[in-house]
């Protein structure tokens, strides 16, 4: 690192950040965090996935701000209008800006992506390290569960399952969630196999730490990277889903914008008006490549094995 | 009165068909401050002892009484504290993730003491380290520096029996003999009764009192100190051993 070039304040932040003789526990976590940001930041491919991340909360926090149109609203005159600079990204067929429904329709990729592994990382490793740490009968009927819903196509039970509870996107989260947690329980199992006779946790064991304390205390933090990473390369994978749902209209229903949604709705339209179906295309294919990139990132910085 | 009693004790791993038996019908009792080695070779079950006196394996049958208390194979907490493990591999038995300081408190939560940055600072004392190792992760330290704050781990809970199984044989020879050093200054500082498993008959006799001679899972011996300096040992599996660590022996008062 070129510390001699920086000025004074930051070299010495950066001194003191880098610096391994920690005097205090929050000098000890800071320096993991400032470690895994370097390595990022020498990661240039992540390093644009983790912008383009970070733009995409942005648009969605600010969509007001940047919206340049109301979304919802409808001027039958101006229909599929072409790109222009009235219209960035031109209108649809009910006369609506697709720039401004594409802002908005940041906010639902972004609630249904979050909302999803929120759900699914504690439900997946709870059940995953329960089987690993207990093994035996509760090993085997755990894995058994996770095995009938691996074994569904997930978008056909994703489907089924939205059909069934009804339209919306809070049934698109429910359906896209059942369809995510296996891997991550799979993945927490064997993590915890690993560790479950370490002599750490055996140490632990005979301190009189109870399961609980052990799951959460040992055995998440060393399971938390390998997760994090599966589930920002899983990421991509929840919004396609989400965007298929709403592609056959099972996921956000109209008016609300949704990417998947938008893309099917100008499919009727796509040889007058290209616009309609390829830039929500566009916005769906940059954010889960960025998302991938990150995760392919995230894993090379947040190994355990690395460090 | 004896500060372990052990009767009749077998221990087995598996179940059913596959349920293979360990070690056998083996009594013994370790006075107090008394440190008792545990030698053989590979898989004659010392560890197996070990890890059945330290609460770790809980398939065993007999009689075990510490501090004359009868121990059955569930323990309580107090029953817990009363013993701890340091372990051979210095590498494996630190979490990786959690400070130093981390490690060290984490028993003391599980026990509820109270004054733990007390207790903390003093476990790092004890074992010759600077305070300020509290910040650090295992990936910073030595092997010999790891060993030490396992040790320091197995103390904090202030047991009065430590169960060391090989804690030198994953180290240095140099760093070998400060780490039995320092488990020389602490068992006569504070009174500790030792078990300690090796292979190695030498840092058993610098170490201990009394040594029992295993074999598939039996005690062929018990002879003291005295007796392996002298050579005055009478089972034959016994003078094997030894001639088999003479080497090691010699060359070391060479040096």
């Amino acid at each position: 690192m070129n510390v001699m070039t920086k000025p004074g304040s930051f070299a010495t932040l950066h001194n003191w950040l880098i610096n391994e003789d920690f005097t205090s526990t929050r000098q000890a976590r800071l320096h993991t965090f400032y470690v895994a940001w370097l390595n990022l930041l020498a990661n240039p491919l992540a390093f644009c996935g983790f912008l383009v991340v970070l733009g995409l909360i942005a648009v969605a926090a600010l969509a007001p701000m940047i919206a340049t149109h109301d979304s919802y609203a409808q001027d039958l005159a101006f229909a599929l209008q072409p790109i222009s600079a009235q219209h960035w990204f031109g209108t649809d067929e009910f006369g609506r800006d697709v720039f401004s429904r594409l802002v908005y329709g940041s906010r639902t990729t972004l609630y249904i992506s979050i909302l999803v592994t929120v759900v699914v990382a504690p439900i997946g490793f709870v059940i995953g390290a329960t089987a690993g740490y207990l093994g035996g009968w509760v090993d085997i009927v755990l894995m058994r569960i996770t095995d009938i819903f691996l074994s569904f196509p997930s978008l056909v039970l994703a489907l089924a399952f939205s059909a069934s509870l009804g339209p919306g996107i809070e049934n698109a989260v429910i359906a896209i969630a059942l369809t995510v947690w296996p891997p991550i329980a799979r993945l927490a199992r064997a993590e915890t196999l690993t560790f479950r006779n370490a002599d750490f946790v055996v140490a632990a064991e005979l301190q009189g730490a109870g399961m609980g304390r052990i799951l959460l205390r040992h055995i998440v933090p060393l399971c938390a990277p390998s997760i994090i990473v599966r589930l920002t390369l899983n990421m991509s994978s929840i919004i396609l889903t989400a965007a298929g749902l709403g592609f056959l209209g099972l996921g956000a229903q109209p008016p609300m914008a949704e990417w998947g949604a938008m893309a099917a709705s100008g499919r009727q339209y796509l040889l007058d008006a290209w616009w309609l179906t390829t830039i929500p295309g566009i916005a769906i294919l940059t954010v889960s490549l960025a998302f991938n990139l990150l995760g392919d990132g995230l894993r090379d910085i947040l190994d355990p094995r690395n460090g | 009165m004896s500060m372990i009693n052990v009767e009749r004790l077998a221990v087995s791993y598996g179940k059913g068909q596959q349920q293979v038996r360990i070690v056998n019908d083996v009594s013994f009792a370790v006075e107090k401050g008394e440190a008792f080695g545990l030698v053989g070779e590979s898989g004659c079950g010392k560890s197996t002892i070990l890890g059945a006196l330290a609460g770790r394996n809980q398939q065993w049958t007999g009689r075990i009484e510490i501090d004359g208390e009868q121990i059955g194979q569930k323990r309580s907490h107090g029953q817990l504290a009363k013993q701890q493990m340091v372990f051979q591999d210095p590498f494996g038995s630190i979490h990786p993730r959690h400070t130093i300081g981390r490690t060290l408190l984490e028993p003391l939560e599980i026990h509820d003491k109270d004054r733990r940055q007390k207790r903390v600072e003093k476990a790092l004392t004890d074992v010759g380290l600077p305070l300020n190792f509290r910040y650090r992760y295992p990936h910073q330290l030595s092997g010999g520096q790891r060993q030490r704050v396992a040790i320091a781990r197995a103390l904090i809970l202030e047991p009065r029996i430590l169960l060391l199984d090989e804690p030198t044989s994953a180290l240095d020879v140099s760093i070998q003999a400060e780490i039995l050093n320092l488990l020389k200054d602490l068992r006569e500082r504070e009174g500790l009764t030792y078990i300690l498993v090796s292979h190695d008959l030498a840092v058993v006799a610098h170490l201990c009192d009394r040594v029992a001679v295993m074999q598939e899972g039996g005690f062929v011996e018990v002879a003291t100190k005295q007796q392996l300096l002298d050579g005055t040992v009478t089972h034959p599996y016994t003078r094997v051993l030894m001639d088999g660590s003479r080497g090691y022996v010699t060359s070391s008062r060479n040096a």
